[in-house]
C-alpha cells in the first residue's frame, strides 16, 4: 500500500463529506457528513505519521506516534462535538418543528 | 509747490464724502439727506481747489515724482500704489473735479425730493473718487482697480431707479458690455505679469506705468521686452478695454441705453468720468501705442468709423438724451481717431472741451425735462419762450459741439482735422486720409442732428409734454423720471441754472487755451494746451519732438466751418419750415430712417441673434445637454451601480449556513489554487 493510496482515499472521503455537508438539507445528514470529513482527516494524520515521520526518529517509536495520538484525540473531541450538535438539532426541532437546514435562516437577522 | 498729501486728498475727499453719505447720513440721518449733498459739494469743491493747485505746480514745472507705497509682492513682481502726476493727469483732474462739482450742484435741484437722495450722492462721490483714482494711478494694477470701480459705480448709477425694469436692464447691459472690452485689458496686464522677470532684469517694474513706457521704446535698453507683434497685441488689448468704456464700435450699444440713469448722471458719465476713462487710458499708454503702427491704424479707423456711424444714428432719435448719447459716442470716435493718428494733445484737448459742452447739453436736457416731464422731443417744442436761459446755453453748447468759431469745440475739432490732414507719420497716409474724410463727414452729420435737436426742442409750438405723451401711449405709469411728473413750463431753479451758466462760460472760453493767433496779447502763448500736454509726454520719455504744434490754417477752418454750416443749413431748411410739426420729415426716406432708428440692427444682432439664439439656444443648449446627459449621466450611473451592487451583494447574505459554508469552501479552494499556481 502506497502513501498516495491513503491520500486519495482520504481526499475522496473528505470530498464526500464536504459535498454532503453542503448539499444535504437534513441536519442529521449534515452532522454525519461532518463526521466523514473528520475521519478523512484522521486517515491522513495516521498515514502521514506512518510514511513521513523523519527517519531519524524511527528508533524512538514514541515520538513517531504523534499522528495516531492526534487521531485518537480527534475521535474523542468529535464524539463530544456530535453530542453538542445533536443537542442543537433537538433545540432546532423544538423551535422550527423541522430539522431542515434551509429553514434555519436566523443568522441573517 | 503742491505736496503729496494734497494730491492724495484730491482722491480721498470724494471717497470720504462717499463713506460719509453711505455710512453716516443714509442709515442715521436720512431725513436730513441734504447734508450728504452739501458734504459732497464741499468735498469736490476742495478737491477742485487742490486740482488747480496741482495744475499750477505742474505748469511751473515742479518735480512731482513721489515714492510709491508698496502694496503687494507677488512672485518677484512688486505692485505699488502711487501717484503719477504729469500734464495729462493735471488736466484730467481739473476736468473730473470741475464737471463733477457742477453736476453735483445741479443735482441739488434736479434730484430734490427723491427718496434716495443720500444714496444718489454716495454713488456720485464714489464715481468721482474712482475716476480720480484712475487718473492718478501710477501702477497698471492700481489703474485697473479704479477702472473697474468706475464700471461698478456707473452700473449703480445707471440702475439708480432700479425699480424700473428698463433701468435695471440698461445697468446690466452697460456693465456686461464694458466687461467684454475689459477682458482684453486684463489679458494685456496678465501678459505684463508674465514679463515681470524680464522687466526686473533691467531694473524696471512691469506694472509701473512709466516703466511700461520705457520698455516699449525701441531704442531704450529695455526695448527688447515689448516690441514687434507683442507690442501690437498689448496695445490692442488695452484698446479693447478703452473701446468698451468709451463706447467705440462695436461695443457702443450700452451708451445710449445708459440714458436710463438720472440726467445729471448721464452728464457726468458722458463728460468727465466713465467714457473719458477709455480715451484717458489710450492717452496714458500712448508711448506704447505709438510704436505699433498696426495698433495705431486700428485705433484710428475704429475711431473714425465710430465718429460717423454713431452720428448717423443720432439723426433720427426722438429721445433728446439719445441724440446726445450718440453724439458722445461720435465725439469719442473723434478723440480715438486723433489718438490713433498720433494727435495726442489735440485728442486730450477735445476731451476737455467736449466735457464742458456735453455736460452742458445734458444738464440742458435735464432742465428741459424738469419743465416738460418727458425726454421725447416729439412732445416738446416752443420751449425757447419759457426757458430762455436754458435755450441760450443749449445753443451755445450745441454750436460748440458743431464746431462754430469761436466756441471751444471749434478749436479742438480744428486741431484734430488739421492734424489728420497733415498726418503725423505714425500711420500710413491712406489711414489719415480716410480718417480725415470720415471726420469731416461727421462734422456735417453732427451739425444736422444738433440743430434738429435744438429746433425740435425749442422752436415751433409746444406739443404737450408728458401729459400728451401719456395720453398717446395710454400708459398708466410714465416711462421714465416718473417722480417729476407733470408739465410746468418755467425756467429751472437757479441751483440748476447756475452750474449750466458756469459750463456755458467754459464752453466759450476754453478754446482760447489753444487759440491760434490773438491770445498772445493777453499772455497765453499760442497753442498753450497742445504744447503743455505734448511737452509732458516728451518729458516723460526723456525725448523731445513730440510737442509739434500745427499752425492755425485759415483754409482748414474754412472747410470745417463750411461743412458745419451746410449741416446747419440743411437742418434749418428741413425742420424749421416743416408744415406738420408732429411728423419727422426724415421718416419720408423710409428704409434709411428705419435702419437708423433700429440702430443698424446692432441691438437686435446682439440680443436676439447672439444672446438669445446663439448663446441661450445653442451654446446653453449644448451645455444643458452635456449637463443632463454627460455629467448627470455619469453621476446617475455611479449611483445606479452602487445601488444595484449593494442589493446584489445583500442577496448573498441569506442566512443559509450551507451557503456560507459553500462560499468558504470554494474560497479556500481558490486560495489553494492560487498558491499552487503562483
Amino acid at each position: 500500500m502506497s502513501f498516495e493510496a491513503f491520500m486519495i482515499v482520504a481526499a475522496i472521503l473528505f470530498c464526500i463529506g464536504l459535498y454532503g455537508s453542503l448539499a444535504r438539507r437534513n441536519v442529521l445528514a449534515v452532522l454525519m457528513s461532518i463526521e466523514l470529513m473528520f475521519n478523512a482527516v484522521n486517515v491522513t494524520l495516521v498515514a502521514m505519521a506512518k510514511y513521513l515521520a523523519p527517519a531519524a526518529l524511527q528508533d524512538d517509536i514514541s515520538s513517531v506516534l504523534t499522528g495516531q495520538v492526534f487521531a485518537v484525540f480527534i475521535i474523542t473531541v468529535a464524539a463530544a462535538e456530535i453530542a453538542l450538535g445533536l443537542g442543537i438539532v433537538f433545540a432546532m426541532y423544538r423551535t422550527h418543528d423541522s430539522v431542515d437546514l434551509s429553514e434555519a435562516t436566523g443568522l441573517r437577522h | 509747490m503742491v505736496t503729496e498729501a494734497v494730491i492724495w486728498a484730491i482722491f480721498l475727499l470724494p471717497l470720504g464724502s462717499f463713506a460719509f453719505a453711505a455710512l453716516v447720513v443714509r442709515p442715521f440721518f436720512n431725513r436730513f439727506s441734504l447734508i450728504s449733498g452739501l458734504v459732497t459739494i464741499a468735498a469736490l469743491g476742495t478737491a477742485l481747489g487742490f486740482s488747480i493747485w496741482t495744475l499750477r505746480s505742474v505748469i511751473l514745472g515742479h518735480e512731482l515724482v513721489f515714492e510709491p507705497i508698496e502694496w503687494l509682492e507677488v512672485g518677484g513682481a512688486t505692485i505699488d500704489f502711487g501717484l503719477l502726476i504729469d500734464p495729462l493727469t493735471a488736466v484730467m483732474l481739473i476736468v473730473v473735479t470741475g464737471v463733477s462739482l457742477l453736476v453735483q450742484i445741479y443735482s441739488l435741484g434736479y434730484m430734490k425730493g427723491d427718496p434716495s437722495f443720500s444714496r444718489y450722492y454716495a454713488y456720485m462721490s464714489l464715481f468721482t473718487a474712482a475716476m480720480l483714482g484712475l487718473v492718478l494711478a501710477s501702477n497698471i494694477i492700481q489703474l485697473y482697480m479704479f477702472w473697474e470701480l468706475v464700471g461698478v459705480s456707473s452700473y449703480l448709477l445707471i440702475g439708480f431707479w432700479h425699480e424700473r425694469p428698463t433701468a435695471a436692464a440698461a445697468a446690466k447691459k452697460a456693465f456686461i458690455i464694458t466687461r467684454i472690452g475689459d477682458v482684453g485689458f486684463l489679458i494685456a496686464i496678465l501678459y505684463l505679469f508674465t514679463q515681470a522677470d524680464n522687466f526686473a532684469a533691467v531694473g524696471l517694474n512691469a506694472f509701473h506705468i512709466p516703466d511700461i513706457w520705457e520698455a516699449a521704446q525701441p531704442e531704450a535698453a529695455a526695448g527688447a521686452i515689448l516690441g514687434g507683434a507683442v507690442l501690437t497685441w498689448l496695445a490692442l488689448g488695452i484698446f479693447a478695454g478703452a473701446a468698451g468704456k468709451s463706447g467705440q464700435f462695436p461695443l457702443h450699444t450700452w451708451l445710449p441705453d445708459a440714458m436710463e440713469g438720472p440726467t445729471p448722471v448721464s452728464a457726468l458719465i458722458h463728460a468727465a468720468t466713465m467714457v473719458a476713462a477709455g480715451v484717458f487710458l489710450v492717452a496714458r499708454f500712448f508711448p506704447v501705442f505709438e510704436h505699433s503702427p498696426d495698433a495705431m491704424t486700428v485705433v484710428a479707423l475704429v475711431g473714425a468709423f465710430t465718429a460717423v456711424f454713431a452720428a448717423s444714428m443720432g439723426l433720427v432719435m426722438n429721445d433728446i438724451k439719445r441724440v446726445m448719447a450718440y453724439s458722445t459716442v461720435s465725439q469719442l470716435g473723434y478723440m480715438m481717431a486723433a489718438l490713433g493718428l498720433g494727435l495726442y494733445a489735440p485728442a486730450i484737448f477735445h476731451l476737455v472741451t467736449h466735457a464742458a459742452f456735453k455736460a452742458l447739453l445734458f444738464l440742458g436736457a435735464g432742465s428741459v425735462n424738469h419743465a416738460t416731464g418727458t425726454f421725447d422731443m416729439r412732445y416738446m417744442g416752443g420751449l425757447r419762450k419759457v426757458m430762455p436761459i436754458t435755450y441760450i446755453l443749449v445753443v451755445v453748447a450745441g454750436l460748440s459741439l458743431v464746431g462754430i468759431i469761436p466756441l471751444a469745440g471749434f478749436w479742438s475739432k480744428d486741431e484734430i482735422l488739421l492734424g489728420a490732414w497733415t498726418g503725423t507719420g505714425l500711420v500710413d497716409t491712406w489711414v489719415s486720409r480716410v480718417t480725415f474724410s470720415a471726420l469731416l463727414a461727421g462734422v456735417i452729420v453732427t451739425a444736422f442732428y444738433t440743430i434738429r435737436m435744438i429746433i425740435l426742442t425749442f422752436h415751433g409750438e409746444f406739443r404737450g409734454g408728458i401729459v400728451r405723451e401719456l395720453e398717446e401711449k395710454a400708459q398708466t405709469v410714465p416711462a421714465r423720471e416718473s417722480h417729476h411728473g407733470g408739465v410746468h413750463l418755467a425756467e429751472s431753479p437757479w441751483v440748476m441754472v447756475l452750474p449750466m451758466v458756469a459750463l456755458g462760460v467754459t464752453a466759450v472760453l476754453l478754446g482760447y487755451l489753444a487759440n491760434p493767433q490773438w491770445t498772445e496779447e493777453i499772455g497765453i502763448p499760442r497753442h498753450w494746451i497742445i504744447g503743455f500736454l505734448g511737452d509732458g509726454l516728451s518729458a516723460a520719455l526723456g525725448a523731445s519732438g513730440h510737442a509739434e504744434t500745427l499752425d492755425f490754417s485759415r483754409w482748414m477752418a474754412t472747410i470745417s466751418t463750411v461743412a458745419a454750416l451746410s449741416g446747419i443749413g440743411l437742418a434749418v431748411l428741413i425742420y424749421l419750415r416743416r408744415r406738420d410739426q408732429r411728423a419727422d420729415p426724415l421718416s419720408k426716406v423710409k428704409p434709411v430712417h428705419t435702419l437708423l432708428s433700429e440702430k443698424y440692427y446692432m441691438d437686435t444682432l446682439y440680443e436676439d441673434v447672439m444672446v438669445r439664439k446663439g448663446f441661450f439656444k445653442y451654446f446653453a443648449g449644448i451645455l444643458d445637454w452635456t449637463d443632463a446627459n454627460l455629467v448627470d449621466g455619469i453621476v446617475d450611473r455611479i449611483g445606479w451601480f452602487f445601488q444595484n451592487i449593494g442589493s446584489a451583494i445583500g442577496k448573498l447574505q441569506s442566512g443559509h449556513v450551507q451557503g456560507y459554508a459553500t462560499g468558504i469552501a470554494f474560497g479556500v479552494l481558490a486560495i489553494i489554487l492560487a498558491l499552487l499556481l503562483a
